[in-house]
This record gives C-alpha cells, sequence and structure tokens, in this order.
C-alpha cells in the first residue's frame, strides 16, 4: 500500500540556511506519527513543507503517492490533507459554528456558490452540528471564537481541522498551553476524532506521544535522526543522546 | 432513540429561528412599507430629490461593504464601477432611443451594474491578488488611472461635459413616462429594494461565508479549501456590479453622467457613508448613507466648510467608535436582554450636556476662522444666537467651550464607562453577554 | 531635441528627488509601524503652505528651518495621540485614520488659504538663470532644490548607516516582525521616526512650493502617485523606492515635454470613420497622457512582478 505521506530529501534554505536537510519521512495510511524534537529542530518548518505553507528548495512531497510539494495549500486540502496550527488560528470575528461550518463547505461541494441559502444546506448543517457535538462546543455556538478561552479556541482548532474530513490530518501541538486536565481532554478527543485516519502531530508533552502514536520520528536540526515505535524510539542510543537525554537530567 | 435524545436541543433552535424569521421579514415588510409611503407624507420636490439621492446611496453604501465589511477589502476607488456604471447606463438609454430597442427605464440600472461589473471583471483579478494595504494603494491608483483616462477617452466619456440624456424617451411600461421626479424616486426605490434583497442574501451564501473568513484569516482559508484570491475576485466583481447599479440608478436621475460619478470625491464619500455607519452589520451602510447624503444636503446651506465637518466626524467614528453608529447600537443589545439599559442612561445624560459644550465650541471655532478668513463675516447662528464671527466674545466663548467642554467631557465618560462595566457585569452573570 | 533632454532630464532628476524625500518618509514609517500613512502628501502640502506663510513672516531661508520642524512636530502629534490610539483596532482603522486625516488637512488648508493658488516666491536670492543651456535659462531655483534634495538625500544615508536609530530602522525594514521586540522604547522610536518621516515630506514642500504650484489640491494630487511609487519600487524597499522615484519623475518629465501623438507620427486616420475610441487614442499627445503614465507603470508591474522592482514581501 502506498504510503500516506512520502517525504523524499527534502530541503528548505532560508537565504544561505539550511532549516531543513535531507528530510526523509514516510508515514503509512491509518498510522498516527508523532515528530519530537528539540526547539528549533524545524518541527513546524516540516508541517508547513507538507502543507504547503512554504514550498521546498529541493526534493519532494507525496500524498497517497502523488506529487504535492509545489502545489499551493487549498490544493493539496483539497486532495484530502488538512492542518492545525501551533499558534490559534481562528476566524476571530465570526461565530463558532461559523467557523466550523466554513471548513465544512468545501469538503460538501458547495465550493464558491452565490446562489445558495447556506443555512438551508442540510448535510452542511448535520455535519458541522456533529462537529460541534464532538468537540463540545455546542453550547458555545453563538460565540464568536475570539471570545473563547484558550483551551475551547485549541478545541475549535481542531474541529476546523478534522471538519473537511481529510483522510490525513496534521496537528501542530495541539495541547500547548494546557492544564493537565484540559491535556487529556484534548488526547482523548483527538484519539476519537482520528479514529481511521492518518495523524501526524507535532508535541512537546511526551506522555501525550507515547500515549499516543504508533509511530515517532526525531528531528534534530532540520534532520530525522531515528524514526521507529515508541519502544524502539526509547531504546535508541541516538534519540537518548540528542533529546531524550536532556530531559531525564 | 439518538432521534430522541437529539430532539430536545434542535426543537428549541426550531423555536427561536421561527420568532426570529418572522422579526426578519417584519422588519424587511416595514422598510419597503416605509419607502412607499414617504413620498406620500413628504411630496415636496425638494424632499423627494433628497430620498432619491438617499436610496442610491444606500445602495453604493451597501455594495461597498460586501469589498469593506464583508471581505476586508478596504477599496479607495470603488466609485470607478459607480461612474462606469452611470456611463454604460447612459449610453444604453440613447443607444435604446437610437436604435429603438423595446428596452423601457426601469431595466436600465441593470446595464448599469454589468458595466460596473464589466470593469470589475477585467481589473479585479489582478487587484484582488493582495489584500490589505495593498489592495488599497492599488484601488487608489486604478482610480485615479481610470479618473484621468476618462478625460482623454472623450468619445465615450464626453470629456468635461460628460454624456447626457433623456429618460422620458424611452418605450414606455406601464403608461409610465418617468418624466416627474415621483415616479423616478419610485423607481429607485423599487431597484433599492432588490439590491438590498440581493446583498443580503449574498451574506447568507457559502460565498459570504468564506468572504467573512478570508476577511478575518486569509492564511487560514487556505487551509480549508478555499483560494482567498477567488473569494476576493468573486466577492470585488459583486461589489462591482451593485456599484454600477446604483451608478445607473444615478445616471437616470440626473440624466447625465460625468467624470465627477467616477473621482476621488465620490469614493471617500461612499467610504465615509459606509464607515460611518458601521461595516460590521448588515443595516450599517444604509444608516451612514442616509446620515451622509442627508448631512451633504443640509450643510451645504448653512456652512461653506461641511466637508471638514464630514472630516471631523469621521476622525472621531474611527478613533472612538470604529464599529460606527450600527455598532453602537448592537453594543447596546445584550444590555437591553439583560434589563439593565436603564442604569447607564442617566450616566449617558450627563455625559451629553458637556460634549454637545465641546461640539459647540468646535463648531464655533471652525465657523469663525472660515468666515473670518473667507472674507464674508456673517454671523453664526448656533441655536438661535447669533455670534459675530470678528468679535472676541466669540472667540472666548469657543475657548471657554472647547476646553471646558473637553475636560468636564472626559470626566463625564469616564463615568459612563463605570456605569458600562457594571451593566455589562450584571448581563454577562445572566448570560446575555460572552 | 538635445536642449530638451537634457532641460527634462534634469527636471525630471529634481522631480524625482522630490518624490524620492517624500517615498522615503512613507517606506520606513509604513516597515516599521505597518501604517500606510495617506496623509504623507498631506504634511508635504503643509510644509508648502507654512513655508508661504512664514516667509511672509519671517523671509524664506528661517522658514525653511522651522516650517518642517512644525510639520515634523504635527506629525508626532499625529502618531502620539491619533495613531497609537487605533493600532488596537488594526491596520485598516489606522489606515482610515490618516485617510480621515488628508481630507480634513485638505479642508482645513482651503479653509485657511482659500482654494485657488497662493503667491508663494522664489526668494530673491535664488531668483536668476543659474546657467543657460542652448536657448533655455535654467533658474537657479531649481539648482538649489536639487542641491537640497541630494543633501539631504545623503544626510539620510548617513543616518541610516551610522547612528543607533538608522540601525534600527534598517533591522525593521528587513525583518518587520522584529520591530516588537524593540524594548520599551518602541513608542518613542515611531514617535521620532513618524516626526522625522514629516518633517521630511514638509521641506520637499517648502522648497517645491514656489517652483510648482502650492494649491490646497496638491496633496490630492501627488499623493496617489506617491503610493505608486512605493509600490512600483516594492514595498518596504528603500533602494526600490529611490529607483521607482527616479523612474517616475523623468518619465512623467519627459511624457510632459513630449507633443507628439499617434496622428502626427503615423498621420491623421480617415476621418470618415468619425469620432472613437481610437480617435480619441490616435490624437492624444504624450503630453495629455503624462498624467496616467505612474497608474500604467503600476497595472504593469503588478502583473509582470506584484512584489515591485525591489520588493521581497508579500504584504
Amino acid at each position: 500500500m502506498t504510503a500516506a505521506i512520502e517525504v523524499r530529501a527534502v530541503e528548505k534554505r532560508f537565504g544561505n540556511v539550511g532549516i531543513i536537510r535531507d528530510l526523509n519521512l514516510s508515514v503509512a495510511q491509518g498510522e498516527r506519527h508523532a515528530i519530537i524534537g528539540p526547539n528549533g529542530a524545524g518541527k513546524s518548518t516540516t508541517f508547513n513543507l507538507i502543507s504547503g505553507h512554504i514550498k521546498p528548495t529541493s526534493g519532494e512531497v507525496r500524498l497517497n503517492g502523488d506529487v504535492i510539494s509545489g502545489l499551493r495549500p487549498f490544493e493539496i486540502n483539497r486532495r484530502g490533507l488538512s492542518r492545525s496550527f501551533q499558534v490559534t488560528n481562528v476566524f476571530a470575528r465570526m461565530s463558532v459554528w461559523e467557523n466550523v461550518r466554513c471548513a465544512v463547505l468545501w469538503a460538501t461541494g458547495h465550493r464558491y456558490a452565490f446562489w445558495k441559502n447556506v443555512d438551508s444546506l442540510s448535510e452542511v448543517r448535520e455535519r458541522t452540528a456533529q462537529i460541534l457535538d464532538d468537540i463540545h462546543l455546542t453550547h458555545r455556538r453563538d460565540v464568536p471564537a475570539g471570545l473563547l478561552t484558550y483551551a475551547e479556541q485549541r478545541e475549535l482548532e481542531i474541529g476546523i481541522t478534522i471538519a473537511g474530513g481529510a483522510t490525513v490530518v496534521m496537528l501542530d501541538e495541539p495541547t500547548a498551553g494546557m492544564s493537565h486536565a484540559e491535556t487529556e481532554r484534548a488526547v482523548s478527543l483527538i484519539r476519537r476524532l482520528t479514529e481511521g485516519k492518518t495523524l501526524v502531530i507535532v508535541e512537546h508533552d511526551m506522555s501525550v506521544v507515547f500515549g499516543l502514536a504508533d509511530r515517532i520520528s526525531v528531528l534534530v536540526y532540520g534532520h530525522i535522526i531515528a524514526s521507529g515505535t515508541p519502544e524502539e524510539i526509547r531504546r535508541d542510543p541516538k534519540v537518548k543522546e540528542a533529546y531524550l537525554g536532556e530531559e531525564a537530567h | 432513540m439518538n432521534a430522541k435524545m437529539t430532539s430536545t436541543p434542535t426543537s428549541k433552535i426550531v423555536d427561536t429561528t421561527v420568532g426570529d424569521g418572522l422579526r426578519f421579514y417584519g422588519i424587511w415588510l416595514a422598510g419597503i412599507a416605509v419607502l412607499i409611503v414617504l413620498p406620500l407624507i413628504f411630496s415636496s420636490g425638494g424632499s423627494l430629490t433628497s430620498f432619491s439621492l438617499i436610496g442610491i446611496a444606500i445602495v453604493f453604501a451597501l455594495s461597498y461593504n460586501i469589498l469593506l465589511g464583508q471581505t476586508g477589502l478596504l477599496s479607495f476607488g470603488h466609485a470607478v464601477h459607480y461612474g462606469l456604471g452611470g456611463f454604460a447606463a447612459c449610453h444604453m438609454m440613447n443607444a435604446v432611443v437610437s436604435h429603438g430597442w423595446p428596452i423601457p427605464l426601469p431595466f436600465i440600472p441593470l446595464f448599469g451594474g454589468l458595466g460596473g461589473l464589466a470593469f470589475a471583471l477585467v481589473i479585479g483579478w489582478v487587484m484582488t491578488k493582495r489584500a490589505g494595504t495593498v489592495f488599497s494603494m492599488i484601488s487608489l491608483g486604478i482610480a485615479e488611472l481610470v479618473a484621468s483616462s476618462s478625460l482623454i477617452l472623450r468619445s465615450v466619456f464626453g470629456g468635461e461635459s460628460g454624456i447626457s440624456t433623456d429618460r422620458t424617451s424611452l418605450p414606455k411600461i406601464l403608461g409610465l413616462s418617468f418624466g416627474p421626479q415621483l415616479q423616478v424616486y419610485y423607481l429607485i426605490a423599487f431597484w433599492l429594494v432588490i439590491s438590498a434583497i440581493a446583498m443580503y442574501a449574498l451574506t447568507r451564501t457559502p460565498l459570504g461565508r468564506i468572504s467573512n473568513a478570508v476577511r478575518d484569516n486569509p492564511e487560514r482559508v487556505q487551509f480549508i479549501g478555499y483560494d482567498p484570491h477567488v473569494v476576493r475576485y468573486i466577492a470585488f466583481c459583486f461589489a462591482g456590479f451593485f456599484a454600477g447599479v446604483a451608478g445607473g440608478l444615478a445616471a437616470i436621475n440626473f440624466e447625465i453622467a460625468n467624470a465627477a460619478y467616477l473621482g476621488a470625491i465620490q469614493s471617500g464619500l461612499v467610504l465615509f457613508s459606509t464607515f460611518i455607519g458601521g461595516v460590521a452589520f448588515f443595516f450599517g451602510p444604509i444608516l451612514g448613507a442616509i446620515l451622509v447624503t442627508y448631512l451633504q444636503l443640509g450643510l451645504t446651506s448653512v456652512t461653506g466648510v461641511w466637508q471638514l465637518y464630514f472630516g471631523i466626524i469621521f476622525i472621531g467614528i474611527v478613533m472612538l467608535s470604529p464599529g460606527g453608529i450600527a455598532g453602537l447600537i448592537m453594543m447596546h443589545r445584550p444590555l437591553v436582554r439583560a434589563g439593565t439599559l436603564p442604569t447607564v442612561i442617566p450616566s449617558y445624560l450627563l455625559a451629553a450636556v458637556p460634549t454637545l459644550a465641546l461640539a459647540c465650541g468646535v463648531i464655533l471655532t471652525i465657523e469663525s476662522i472660515a468666515r473670518t478668513h473667507s472674507g464674508q463675516g456673517s454671523p453664526i447662528n448656533l441655536f438661535g444666537v447669533a455670534f459675530s464671527p470678528a468679535s472676541p466674545v466669540t472667540w472666548a466663548s469657543a475657548a471657554i467651550l472647547v476646553a471646558g467642554g473637553f475636560f468636564v467631557a472626559r470626566l463625564s465618560w469616564r463615568r459612563v464607562g463605570e456605569a458600562w462595566d457594571r451593566a455589562t457585569t450584571i448581563a454577562r452573570d445572566r448570560g446575555y453577554l460572552a | 531635441m538635445l536642449e530638451l533632454i537634457v532641460i527634462s532630464t534634469l527636471n525630471g532628476l529634481l522631480f524625482g528627488m522630490l518624490l524620492f524625500l517624500l517615498s522615503s518618509g512613507l517606506t520606513v514609517i509604513f516597515s516599521m509601524m505597518g501604517v500606510l500613512n495617506f496623509a504623507h502628501a498631506s504634511f508635504y502640502m503643509l510644509g508648502a503652505f507654512f513655508g508661504y506663510q512664514l516667509t511672509k513672516w519671517i523671509g524664506f531661508w528661517p522658514a525653511l528651518l522651522l516650517a518642517p520642524l512644525l510639520v515634523g512636530a504635527i506629525g508626532m502629534a499625529v502618531e502620539r495621540y491619533g495613531l497609537r490610539n487605533t493600532h488596537k483596532h488594526g491596520h485598516v482603522a489606522e489606515l482610515l485614520l490618516t485617510f480621515g486625516l488628508a481630507f480634513a488637512i485638505e479642508e482645513i488648508v482651503a479653509m485657511m488659504w482659500g482654494r485657488s493658488p497662493v503667491d508663494y516666491r522664489v526668494p530673491a536670492l535664488l531668483d536668476f538663470p543659474a546657467f543657460t543651456i542652448f536657448s533655455t535659462n535654467y533658474p537657479a531655483y531649481k539648482i538649489f532644490m536639487l542641491a537640497v534634495s541630494i543633501l539631504i538625500f545623503i544626510v539620510l544615508l548617513t543616518v541610516l548607516k551610522r547612528t543607533r536609530v538608522g540601525l534600527i530602522v534598517q533591522a525593521a525594514l528587513t525583518h518587520p516582525h522584529m520591530v516588537g521586540h524593540l524594548g520599551h522604547n518602541v513608542g518613542r522610536i515611531f514617535m521620532l521616526v513618524f516626526g522625522v518621516g514629516s518633517a521630511l515630506a514638509g521641506i520637499a514642500g517648502v522648497i517645491a512650493g514656489p517652483a510648482l504650484v502650492t494649491q490646497s489640491d496638491m496633496a490630492a494630487a501627488l499623493g496617489p502617485i506617491l503610493f505608486v511609487v512605493i509600490v512600483f519600487g516594492g514595498l518596504g524597499s528603500l533602494p526600490g523606492a529611490f529607483i521607482a522615484s527616479l523612474v517616475i519623475g523623468l518619465i512623467q518629465t519627459f511624457a510632459v515635454a513630449l507633443n507628439g501623438s499617434l496622428a502626427s507620427a503615423f498621420g491623421p486616420l480617415d476621418p470618415s470613420a468619425g469620432p472613437s475610441v481610437l480617435t480619441d487614442i490616435w490624437n492624444v499627445t504624450i503630453a495629455q497622457v503624462a498624467p496616467i503614465v505612474p497608474y500604467l507603470l503600476l497595472v504593469i508591474i503588478l502583473i509582470v512582478r506584484p512584489m515591485g522592482l525591489m520588493g521581497t514581501r508579500e504584504t
């Protein structure tokens, strides 16, 4: 079976500075894959490269076997890859309901339609209601997203990301800045919502990573130094040295 | 069982939408009724002319808000579409007359709209590539380009004198000649209703909602499958179309189109109207267009520097109430619902006195300077009190009003703020405010 | 012909340098604060009118010094009491504020000095022909204008390269996101930059006033061209603004000087065709087209290179 995401020899330079060098990554269909690494290792850049936010200097990215590097973000999204952002990135002046509904519209085929009443689209309405229910924000549906609490905004962020029904979901530090209880809630939410999908997640919280991921890749200085099951990663001496070692002190 | 579980909350939602629906249609019907009845109450020629101008201004301002309020595009050249719509309408009317086409006058604004749309289709793709400040600058450049070109292409734009036409020589429909202003008023009112409904409906379509998303966060929109450039382009085309309709109505009303239609002043006025009215609500631009047109008509006869007052009002709104008049009104909705509005009203009344004094001081200052410099020296009539612009008494009272009004107003508005905080806290506790 | 080329080149350089006096301030303000100052050309106009009024009261030379200082002070007040309070409402609100200001300043100027041109004369000291080329006397005052703008250009360059504030400004040009990390005195730096930018516009106004027309619509006429300059050069790029200023200055000056039209080049069209868009275009002289040339350039650069000549940034 072709991999959901295949990154081959990707390089990214800003001027003379190589941020990402010879990046290779393979995520199988249905896998829950975590990318870890110290600050500044290039995790978010990797996300940006895969999702089309920035273009690689060289190398290629494939989604379900098709080359997507060089495509624009919305083209990649339409092929079934959706991502969230590390810094909350919602539609601040629109209500929670509108936020999620906008994320449902393209996937339900309504595109740029200006001849349909958006309120009368039953499929859109049902899907939006379902997602609001899933992310436990039904009671906040009419509140402008900018007025939500931080944890609620993070949940909305996840809701927007999965609303389009993408088969490959990429979450950039979904639990950053959350309390312990909020993190637990978010993890079970992620587990439930990405059931049967391919998940790529960047995360700092090791308990989340080892609890959630099927496979883990360790990124250091723009290069993946190890990739494997949580057990393999735990035992890998290179990882211990470069990354986990620091934490153990 | 699943159905039963979800039925309770949804039925409540349905109930409120039915109630909202009744009120919603009620507001629209009331608006239409006002449009029908207005000329029967105020039937003088002057008021008919004013109503017609206001109607045109509303269509124009609503079209502008498709850009500014809905899509977040600040254009300094929206009058280009208005003007081209006006020229298109004039040429169409003349062509109908000379070729004897069976197109009666009420259809002419449609051609105005097509004129505005055509230009938007051509130039819009390049213009909407980028949003924000860059779009604003480019819109200004394009507006200058069109305004200057209009003086060169004399065969299309008629040079300085413009293109004139005669609305009464088109084929008649329902026996209407459209000679009398009353008939023109109803024609404008008809197109106002049609356009307003269409533009409101547009906000409720997938495109309309995605436009809002592009306004709030164009980056994120790309990751839910949309190309923000395409969204901006389509919105731009709609705005161009309805601006063209407004221009067509103006061409019918004045029976002429000239370079002033597409000039910077017209673009500035529609920006003023829309922003003063408030961009965040659909009815905001309507309020703004009514107010600005009314002020424009009313102030010109009272003062020579009415444009300065516009500038000051505009700056005041930008700095103190960026939501415009509509934003100010809607701020009070949670308080009305929570029943705490009466607690803030006394502080408003208290603040109104020094604020009014300050305003009088400013007016007195401006008028004294203006009338002294223009050399006419006619007395300033402020609420029945006549001030001589050259007299030291006037200067002194202006200074006292400005300085005193300013300090007392600051204090009293602070009290408004405190009363407001108390009222909103209660409203929040009662669950009417997020 | 050669005469025309020499004179037009001189005039074009002069106009270009004036444009750069304005566009440099506009670019720096935009890069640092994210604000497109719509009222920038209004400060130029204020400079011209203050220059005119002060010249009447205390003479040209003191006015040359005092008027820009006044304009700079007004600019600082605008930043301190206007923009700083509007900042929380976003860039659109800031842009609208400066738009309203531009409108109000024009009306105030019209109220104080009327709408017709004022009699702002070249100072007697400089009212002589500097040299004669072929048959044209080139006025000394224009040479003086050119000298002043070049002098300011050099001072500006030195300040940017050699001083601490200059380094901060440069850093802000290349890394706009870093401006927020300048520390607690960021407000003062903004105010200073805004004040200096306005004062530069004021100087341009004082020296351009006698040579061009000092009138209440001069800001509205120049403002859009300034925007073309900074978009054409590439937003946030000072070298871009410099090149674009000179290019547009030269092109426009040459266009005004040339009287040719398609009709004069290729002969008149068949008159039996009657008036049409084609005859309009055929008969229009280059001089008549001059006002739209900058905007045509704008459209072309947007299609060919949307980031502008030297631009690196998307927004």
